[in-house]
């Protein structure tokens, strides 16, 4: 069964047409790479599966149950977690603080119910290591490098026993070696059954790691196939409209 | 091996850095150098003067402060969110007149202090719903209510000075006025007041989300964190210690006129930002709310001490929460840009 499903999603700013009957299907453990120019919708279709914000139109299904996302935390609590395109991480915290921000973990009764740094530290320590970063727990964000901070932006998607992940543009401002980095954090979420929506610019990234490509164009879904089946080239066509659909 | 080998080094270049960072971030905090400037400020002033080192003298210095630092333990709050709050002298004199009022009328003290700390809170919590719930500028809302609060100061004292508090008024000069074991009460109060902001901003969840929002409040508000709730209660926390700082200075003072707390903002934002707060938000701790309060007073005191014409104590504290936004400007603590 279907992990996730879009039925003929639209989204209207105003007089902007940002999606336009857009339908997809994600099965468990499969890797989508979504590309499309810059202002084609990505972005925007994403935020609506993360419920940054409703649709304007069209029918969105997790495991075949139908969903109205209101808040980011809905979609979280059906299993969609997010790595966005600036990562949203506060600077001035550690790289733990923003791995539990918004679910950190607490010892102690109430009224007197305090942090549990140690097991914030621990925890993020083994999903760092997992994801054989550098990164350690206890540094601020500020400091930190394009790959560490990506590092802290993806173990936050590993807390939670969620089954999709999307990723806007994880790979855009990194390093080659950070690159390779998450690309193979992909293919273990993968390995996890988990699926992952990964908008990318680069080619190799999604020809490397992706199992289907789905281009957009101007809203549209202009295609949809089998990495197999597919070509750099023929995605180049797609999305720039040299090719007007496959 | 030749792997083996870098993790070695690696490791030791960690420590060295790590020790590195320590040192570097200790000497680059403004809190160290407020510090340092208020003991040089006090030994200094104990070898020049006769009357600074005298306990008279510094009961009343730490006492004077102590008002400051309670309400810049509020301001730090919102300051972190990256809010600001210039009500704060209109909630102390709004709130120290309802406190005389309910007094004078005849009621206990506890009335009197319950509606004090209640108009307060209430104060705070309608700056706070204009600002996090309707998204307005802190500085327009509160600047508002800066002139609000003073008003209805005004308006429900019928502009009188008041000086009867009733049945239980010796208690409350006793509060505000009197001392425990040679330190006066409003010092004990800010004591505890900063063991708890200090405890609370680094062991609660709502001391991680006040930093949170301050430093990123779009990733706070993508993340899950309810950051409406929180700026809403960090005015009202605010508030709060306005009502305290006002019931005690009330009791010290013996009498209220509705200018009470007239251009305290001004020296408890400057107390906040002589701390290391900075106002973008993101950064501050209690005890630099507590020793930027600390540093002015010592100045402040110092200028009468030495005998300088009292006209220039605003140039000073002026100075000083320029040279405090410079030096945070300077140092390496800035968040990115
Ligand atoms: N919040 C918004 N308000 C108005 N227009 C928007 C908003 N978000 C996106 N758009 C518009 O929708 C279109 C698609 O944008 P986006 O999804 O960000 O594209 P992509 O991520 O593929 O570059 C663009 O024309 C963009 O200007
Ligand atoms: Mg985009």
């Amino acid at each position: 069964m279907a992990v996730l499903e879009l039925k003929d999603v639209a989204k209207h700013f105003g007089a902007i047409r940002a999606l336009d009957g857009v339908s997809l299907t994600l099965e468990p453990g499969e890797v989508l790479g979504l590309m499309g120019d810059n202002g084609a919708g990505k972005s925007t279709l994403v935020k609506i599966i993360a419920g940054n914000f409703p649709p304007s139109h069209g029918e969105m299904h997790v495991n075949g149950k139908a969903v109205h996302f209101h808040r980011p935390i809905d979609a979280r609590e059906s299993g969609i977690e997010v790595v966005y395109q600036d990562l949203a991480l506060c600077d001035n915290l550690t790289a733990a603080a923003n791995v539990y921000l918004g679910r950190e973990l607490r010892k102690g009764v109430w009224p007197f119910r305090i942090l549990d740094y140690n097991a914030m530290y621990e925890r993020s320590r083994a999903l760092f290591a997992e994801l054989k970063s550098e990164t350690r727990p206890r540094d601020l964000v500020r400091q930190m490098s394009g790959g560490q901070r990506q590092a802290v932006a993806i173990a936050r998607t590993r807390l939670s026993n969620s089954h999709i992940v999307l990723m806007d543009e994880p790979t855009a401002a990194i390093s080659v070696r950070q690159v390779a980095e998450v690309l193979q954090l992909i293919e273990r979420l993968r390995e996890q059954g988990i699926a992952v929506i990964l908008i990318s610019h680069r080619m190799p990234d999604v020809f490397e790691v992706a199992d289907r490509v789905a281009v957009m164009r101007r809203g549209r879904k202009v295609a949809d196939k089998k990495i197999a089946d597919s070509s750099p080239e023929e995605v180049t066509a797609l999305i720039t409209g040299a090719l007007e659909a496959a | 091996m030749g792997n083996s080998q870098t993790m070695q080094a690696l490791k030791s270049d960690d420590i060295a850095e790590q020790t590195h960072t320590r040192w570097s971030a200790l000497v680059s905090s403004q809190v160290f150098w407020v510090v340092v400037a208020t003991l040089v400020a006090c030994v200094v002033l104990s070898f020049t003067t006769n009357s600074f080192a005298t306990s008279q003298n510094l009961f009343n210095v730490t006492r004077n402060f102590a008002f400051v630092a309670i309400v810049a333990l509020g301001m730090m709050a919102v300051i972190i969110t990256g809010g600001i709050d210039l009500s704060v002298g209109s909630i102390i004199g709004v709130s120290g007149i309802v406190l005389s009022v309910v007094m004078h009328a005849g009621f206990s003290i506890w009335a009197g202090v319950g509606m004090a700390l209640l108009t307060s809170v209430l104060v705070g919590l309608v700056n706070g719903y204009f600002i996090a719930y309707l998204g307005m500028q802190p500085f327009v809302v509160t600047l508002g209510m800066l002139s609000i609060g003073r008003s209805l100061a005004m308006v429900i004292s019928q502009n009188r000075t008041i000086f009867e508090f009733g049945p239980d008024g010796a208690t409350l000069l006793a509060i505000g006025g009197g001392s425990i074991f040679g330190i006066a009460n409003p010092v004990w109060v800010l004591i505890v007041l900063a063991l708890i902001f200090g405890f609370v901003f680094r062991w609660t969840r709502w001391g991680r989300y006040v930093f949170a929002i301050g430093g990123n409040e779009r990733a706070a508000i993508l993340t899950g964190v309810p950051v409406r709730r929180i700026k809403c209660s960090v005015y009202a926390v605010a508030g709060l210690m306005c009502g305290i700082a006002a019931v005690l200075e009330v009791g010290w003072l013996g009498a209220v006129t509705t200018g009470l707390g007239t251009g305290d903002e001004l020296r408890v934002i400057a107390a906040t930002v002589i701390g290391g707060a900075n106002l973008m938000g993101g950064v501050g701790s209690a005890f630099g709310a507590v020793i930027g309060a600390a540093l002015i007073e010592v100045i402040r005191n110092s200028l009468i001490l030495l005998g300088v014409d009292s006209f220039w104590q605003g140039t000073f504290v002026g100075a000083f929460i320029i040279i405090a936004v410079l030096f945070n400007r300077l140092s390496g603590t800035r968040s990115e840009e």
